[in-house]
């Protein structure tokens, strides 16, 4: 059953307290997390100018507080699946920043060696299975793990982020129609930032409230404040239960916005200078950093030093990439294409 | 081990009816394999037996079949995908070239993506358009799929085998006209297995090398026969799996007779028969006594239905006698 919760975008008030039962350790590890994913691609973003990475990178600046909060409803021996603008999701999930760097910058020590790069950040210990470029093409693979852990009697369940324009692709059908039928344990995280690359959502997409889209499965789906990091941690809490407990999947559509362009070369003529400003004005990392003095959660100077053992730590990423090595040529076949060397015996003859 | 005859289609059937009784990772799914047994009958009996969380029907969505296999792989099962054609394998392209094949690449060599999938492809049997094409070569330049084509019965048990036990995705093609017309020996029992990437050689000759594999293995022994009267010579190899490709069978068949005749039933253009004529042509050259001579179907984008029209685009043995004879001659 669908459950309208569906709200426009709201700026997030300073309410006067924190929720009830809200440790205030879990309150800062969630800040935490938000200005890691911040100052790393900030950083990200100056050495992308200084030519130090390279390709294409897409930035999720703007969206932390989705990634944050759906990432802290899990537990270890759950699965993660997500798209091409992976780098927040793979902070949240705990991944090395040092081999996430060094992974931009294509050196040996990154979390694929060197061979992934921006878009394909991965570890399997954490069951962080990736970044994915095709939109939609991964949600199969989230309901393969999760029919997995249903067919072992494993407790896990699989979140699965994407885009709103991966909501069009027949893939999203697909995976959710089987996720329903089976009541497979995913959650299903479409990131709505209202533009499928340059192209805004009531442009692409007949149906411009995404959570609704889960009505033709009969699955339950919300449409959730992804900018307000306690928000969607709440919902992501409620998902997480109802796909462990055996209910069946749920789709959440987290409403939040992307403050840079699609990729570093991004232009943005889909969208004029005023909107973003507009938006930035109200930035999830700031409006949680003002509740959380608000609440008096922790002291403002505690706030500074947290945040410059951060851009302690990034800075340490960068050298820790600047100083690693380049993959050696040998790897590009040595990187494991198939399991073992292939042998091959001589012919059987007369068989 | 006992040796049981059976036709193509048992040996698949046992195969998998097997690694899902030695194998609790192993899991059968596809569109009408478990209640139905199959559109070949292939899973016939394997739900009743492995019950409905070993043997799962699925939406008829080849993307959904693929990438959920994948995310199975991914987690330690061992999925067996059943897609009811060849033809039907591209919608799940990407899941298969982009997802399937990359895992292990894209992990450094810390996933494994145990995947098999099989559908049956070729010709001769009047599907037409969207049941009749041999797709392998989309799939052969693809590194990080495997790709086999069993010949023989014994063949599709022990290479059926052979993948499922093997950590990397493989393709497994099955000539639908030889699921019910072929019948020979079959070796049973657990060590049973065909290793993925060594050749056979079906005939040993003298006087022209042919390489070839699946249905035209056969007409290519039924020239061999018809030629010897003649006293044309043929050797047939078949090479059983493309990816791994047995380089150094195909290099011996030439260096023995110093001719050599690809046969393929794809189209011409682009064909894995190329790949073929490439690796003789780069490492064999000095063996060769004539040109290489590669003999497939006319560049068209189908399989017509018409027999007659059919016919003239299968490759057959009396094509393959014209051909070797020809090149018997140069």
């Amino acid at each position: 059953m669908t459950q309208d919760t569906a709200q426009p975008v709201a700026a997030v008030g300073d309410a006067p307290r924190p929720p009830d039962g809200t440790d205030p350790a879990l309150l800062m590890e969630l800040y935490r997390q938000m200005v890691l994913i911040r100052r790393f691609e900030e950083k990200c973003q100056e050495m992308y100018t200084k030519a130090k990475i390279g390709g294409f990178l897409h930035l999720y600046i703007g969206e932390e507080a989705t990634g944050v909060g759906a990432v802290s409803a899990l537990r270890e021996g759950d699965h993660i699946f997500t798209h091409y603008r992976d780098h927040g999701h793979a902070i949240a999930r705990g991944l090395d920043i040092n081999a996430l760097m060094a992974e931009l910058f294509g050196k040996v020590t990154g979390t694929g060696k060197g061979l992934g790069g921006s878009m394909h950040f991965a570890d399997a210990s954490k069951q962080f299975w990736g970044g994915y470029a095709l939109v939609g093409c991964h949600l199969l693979l989230a309901v393969g793990t999760a029919l997995g852990d249903t067919m072992q009697r494993k407790p896990g369940v699989t979140m699965v982020f994407f885009g709103d324009g991966a909501t069009n692709g027949g893939e999203f059908y697909e995976a959710l129609n089987f996720a329903q039928l089976w009541k497979l344990p995913v959650v299903f995280v479409c990131e709505n930032n209202l533009y499928a690359m340059g192209t805004p959502l009531e442009v692409h997409s007949s149906v411009t409230e995404i959570y609704r889209k889960a009505a033709a499965f009969d699955m339950r789906a919300e449409r959730v404040d992804g900018n307000d990091v306690l928000v969607m941690r709440e919902a992501a809490l409620r998902a997480v239960d109802h796909a462990r407990s055996g209910q069946g999947p749920v789709l959440l559509e987290a409403m939040t916005y992307r403050f840079r362009g699609h990729s570093a070369q991004d232009v943005q003529k889909y969208r004029s200078k005023e909107d973003v400003e507009r938006r930035r004005s109200g930035d999830p990392i700031e409006v949680f950093r003002r509740q959380l003095l608000a609440w008096g959660v922790i002291a403002a100077a505690d706030l500074r030093t947290l945040e410059h053992t951060i851009d302690d730590q990034v800075e340490a990423a960068v050298q820790f990439a600047e100083a690693s090595d380049e993959p050696g040529v040998e790897w590009i076949r040595q990187s494991g294409v198939y399991a073992a060397a292939i042998t091959v015996d001589p012919p059987i003859h007369g068989e | 081990m006992t040796t049981t005859e059976q036709t193509l289609l048992e040996a698949i059937r046992g195969a998998m009816h097997d690694a899902l009784a030695w194998d609790a990772r192993v899991v059968v799914l596809g569109e009408d394999v478990a209640v139905k047994g199959g559109v070949f009958l292939a899973t016939d009996g394997l739900l009743e037996r492995f019950g409905a969380l070993r043997v799962i029907d699925m939406p008829i969505a080849e993307a959904g079949i693929v990438g959920v296999a994948i995310g199975m792989a991914l987690h330690g099962l061992r999925p067996v995908a059943e897609i009811q054609f060849a033809d039907y394998l591209y919608p799940a392209i990407d899941q298969i070239l982009n997802e399937a094949a990359r895992m292990r690449y894209r992990s450094n060599g810390d996933w494994n993506c145990p995947l098999v999938i099989r559908a049956p492809f070729g010709g001769g049997i009047h599907g037409a358009l969207y049941h009749s094409q041999s797709v392998e070569a989309l799939f052969t330049s693809t590194p990080g799929l495997k790709v086999v084509v069993p010949a023989t019965p014994h063949d599709a048990r022990g290479l059926l085998l052979a993948a499922i036990a093997d950590p990397d995705p493989v393709l497994f093609l099955e000539h639908k006209r030889l699921y019910r017309t072929l019948r020979g020996p079959v070796a049973t029992g657990q060590g049973a297995t065909v290793p993925l990437g060594v050749a056979a050689c079906r005939r040993p000759g003298r006087d022209v090398s042919i390489i070839t594999y699946g249905a035209m293995v056969h007409e290519s022994l039924r020239a061999a026969d018809a030629l010897a009267h003649e006293g044309v010579d043929l050797e047939v190899i078949d090479l059983r799996t493309l990816v791994p490709l047995d380089r150094d069978a195909v290099l011996a068949t030439v260096r023995r007779t110093g001719r050599a005749l690809i046969v393929s039933e794809d189209n011409l253009t682009g064909g894995f028969a190329g790949e073929i004529a490439a690796v003789i042509a780069e490492h064999g050259f000095a063996d060769l006594d004539a040109p290489v001579r590669r003999l497939a179907a006319p560049d068209v984008p189908a399989v017509p239905f018409s027999e007659t029209l059919e016919d003239a685009f299968m490759v057959s043995a009396a094509k393959i006698m014209t051909a070797a004879r020809e090149l018997a001659r140069y």
